[in-house]
C-alpha cells in the first residue's frame, strides 16, 4: 500500500491512456510526459501498461507500507531517494517531494504499478469527464499491483538533456481561416497560469483569422493548436474533449506533447514548422 | 471528398456531403484496415487515427484517394431508442417566446421528429442529434449556466441533446429525462452511440 501523506499542487494515477471510446466523446488522457512514465515504469520492471502516479510541479509525500521497488523521472524535485534510478526501499518507508526544480510534471513508478480499478480500459484520470480514479488526496490509500514484465534496471538512467528547439508544427486542417498561418512561427508565445492537461493556454501577439465564428463541432486530438476569436493560440493536451468549434491552424506530431507536459506558467515558447 | 492534414498520426475527411459523414464513418470502420485505431465523426468531418508503425499517414492518404467512395450509401435501420421526456426545462417558455409558438406547440415539434445521433462530443455520452425543426434553430446562451443538471434536453443550433452528466452548458433546457445516458457496466456505455435513431416521448 502507498499511502498519500500530501498531494502539492496536483497528483493522479496516470498510464497510457483510454483508447477506443473517442467516438462516444471519452478522451484519450493518459501521462502529460509519456517518455517520462514510460521511463520510470522501465526503471522498476513494470510492463508498459502499469500505472503511475503523476505529480505536478512536486510537493508529493507518501508512506510505503511493504518493500516495495520505486522509480521517480520526469521534472526533478529535491528529497527523493533517488532519480532516474530504481531503489528498493523498506517498509514503512516515507519520502517527501520538494517543489520540482525545472519542468513541471513528475512520475513515481512502483513496482507492480497502482493498482486502481482499470474504467474503460485505462487507469489515468480524466480531469475533464472525471474518468477514472479520483485526483490523489491527503489519505488515499493506493494498492500495488503485479504489472512487471522483467527485472528493475540495475544503472541509472542518464537524464535526458532538456530542449530548448522549437517546437515542430505539422499544418492544421484549417490553415485556411488565418490571414498568414507563419504568424504562429514569427512570434514567441508565454504559457498562461490557467494550462493544465486539458488545454495548454499561450498568449502573444494575437494570430490574425481571416473569418470570424466558429466551425460546426469537429473532431480534435491532444497537439491540436485550436485559435478562439481572440486569435490566442491553445494547445489541446490529453483530457482535451473529443470534439472543439475552434479551427485548428497545426497539431503538434505525436513525440511533440511529452515536452508540452513539462511547460510552466510563464515559459516562453516558439514553433517551427515542419513539412506535412 | 478533402482529406485535410492533422498531424503525424491522424487526418480529417470531409465528404463532400454533410450528410454523408455517418456513412463515411461505418464504411471506414467496415474496411477494418490494418493500422486504423480510431473512426471519430463530427458534424461535417471524421477523424481517421493510425498507428504510423503500422499504417503511415502516407500510406493511410493513398489508401483513401484509391478507395474510399466520394458518397458512401447511407446505412438505413439501426436501432431506435425512446427516451421519456418530461418537458419542464427552465428555458422552455423562454423559447416558446423567441420561437412565436406556445409551450405546447414547442413540445411537438420537439417530440414529434425522429432524431440521429451524428457525433458525440463535449463529455462522455452527449451525443449531438440531427432532425431538430428548423423553426426552433436558436444560438446557444450568450452566457452558459455554471451547471445544466444531468438528464436536461436541449436545443442549440441545428442540434438537440441529453446532458448525460451535471456539467456547464449553454444549450438552452426544454426537459429532463431520468434514462441513465452514461453508463460504465455497459458496452457500448453510452446510449446515445453515432447512428442511433431517437424520439422524445413526452410524458
Amino acid at each position: 500500500m502507498i499511502e498519500v501523506l500530501a498531494t502539492g499542487p496536483l497528483a493522479t494515477v496516470q498510464d497510457l491512456g483510454r483508447f477506443g471510446y473517442q467516438y462516444l466523446g471519452v478522451a484519450r488522457s493518459g501521462a502529460a510526459d509519456l517518455r517520462a512514465h514510460r521511463l520510470a515504469n522501465r526503471l522498476v520492471g513494470n510492463a508498459e501498461t502499469a500505472a503511475t502516479i503523476e505529480i505536478t510541479s512536486g510537493g508529493l509525500a507518501v508512506r510505503l507500507s511493504t518493500t516495495a521497488t520505486i522509480a521517480l523521472a520526469g521534472a526533478p524535485c529535491p528529497g527523493a531517494p533517488g532519480w532516474q534510478v530504481a531503489v528498493t526501499v523498506p517498509a514503512g518507508c516515507r519520502f517527501a517531494l520538494g517543489p520540482a526544480e525545472s519542468g513541471l510534471r513528475s512520475y513515481l513508478a512502483v513496482r507492480g504499478g497502482i493498482a486502481v480499478e482499470p474504467v474503460l480500459g485505462s487507469r489515468a484520470t480524466d480531469l475533464l469527464s472525471g474518468l477514472g480514479p479520483p485526483v490523489l488526496a491527503v489519505g488515499t490509500q493506493l494498492a500495488i499491483g503485479t504489472d512487471t514484465a522483467g527485472s528493475p534496471a540495475g544503472e541509472p538512467a542518464p537524464a535526458p538533456a532538456p530542449s530548448t528547439a522549437p517546437v515542430r508544427v505539422l499544418p492544421g486542417p484549417r490553415t485556411d481561416w488565418f490571414t498568414d498561418p507563419a504568424e504562429l512561427f514569427d512570434r514567441s508565445w508565454t504559457v498562461q497560469p490557467d494550462s493544465n492537461r486539458i488545454g495548454v493556454r499561450l498568449a502573444g501577439i494575437p494570430l490574425r483569422r481571416s473569418r470570424p465564428g466558429e466551425l460546426p463541432p469537429e473532431p480534435m486530438l491532444p497537439g491540436a493548436i485550436q485559435v478562439p476569436p481572440s486569435g490566442q493560440p491553445i494547445v489541446l493536451f490529453r483530457d482535451a474533449p473529443v470534439t472543439g468549434g475552434y479551427p485548428v491552424i497545426g497539431v503538434l506530431p505525436a513525440a511533440e506533447l511529452d515536452r508540452i507536459g513539462q511547460l510552466r506558467p510563464g515559459d516562453q515558447l516558439r514553433f517551427r514548422p515542419v513539412p506535412a | 471528398m478533402n482529406v485535410l492534414p492533422y498531424g503525424d498520426h491522424a487526418v480529417l475527411v470531409e465528404p463532400a456531403d454533410e450528410s454523408a459523414v455517418l456513412a463515411m464513418r461505418d464504411w471506414l470502420v467496415a474496411q477494418r484496415y490494418p493500422g486504423i485505431v480510431a473512426v471519430v465523426p463530427a458534424a461535417r468531418t471524421v477523424l481517421v487515427e493510425v498507428d504510423p508503425a503500422t499504417l503511415p499517414v502516407l500510406r493511410l492518404r493513398q489508401l483513401l484517394a484509391d478507395a474510399v467512395p466520394s458518397r458512401p450509401e447511407t446505412t438505413a435501420g439501426d436501432e431506435l431508442v425512446e427516451l421519456p421526456v418530461r418537458y419542464d426545462g427552465a428555458d422552455l417558455a423562454a423559447v416558446a417566446e423567441q420561437v412565436g409558438i406556445t409551450t405546447d406547440e414547442l413540445i411537438s415539434l420537439h417530440s414529434e421528429a425522429e432524431y440521429t445521433v451524428r457525433f458525440c462530443g463535449f463529455s462522455p455520452g452527449f451525443g449531438y442529434l440531427s432532425g431538430l425543426h428548423p423553426r426552433l434553430r436558436l444560438p446557444r446562451l450568450a452566457s452558459p449556466r455554471p451547471t445544466v443538471p444531468a438528464g436536461s434536453v436541449a436545443i442549440a443550433d441545428e442540434f438537440t441533446a441529453v446532458y448525460p452528466r451535471a456539467t456547464p452548458g449553454g444549450w438552452r433546457l426544454l426537459g429532463s429525462t431520468e434514462v441513465a445516458l452514461f453508463d460504465l457496466s455497459r458496452e457500448p456505455p453510452a446510449v446515445l452511440v453515432p447512428g442511433i435513431r431517437v424520439r422524445f416521448v413526452p410524458r
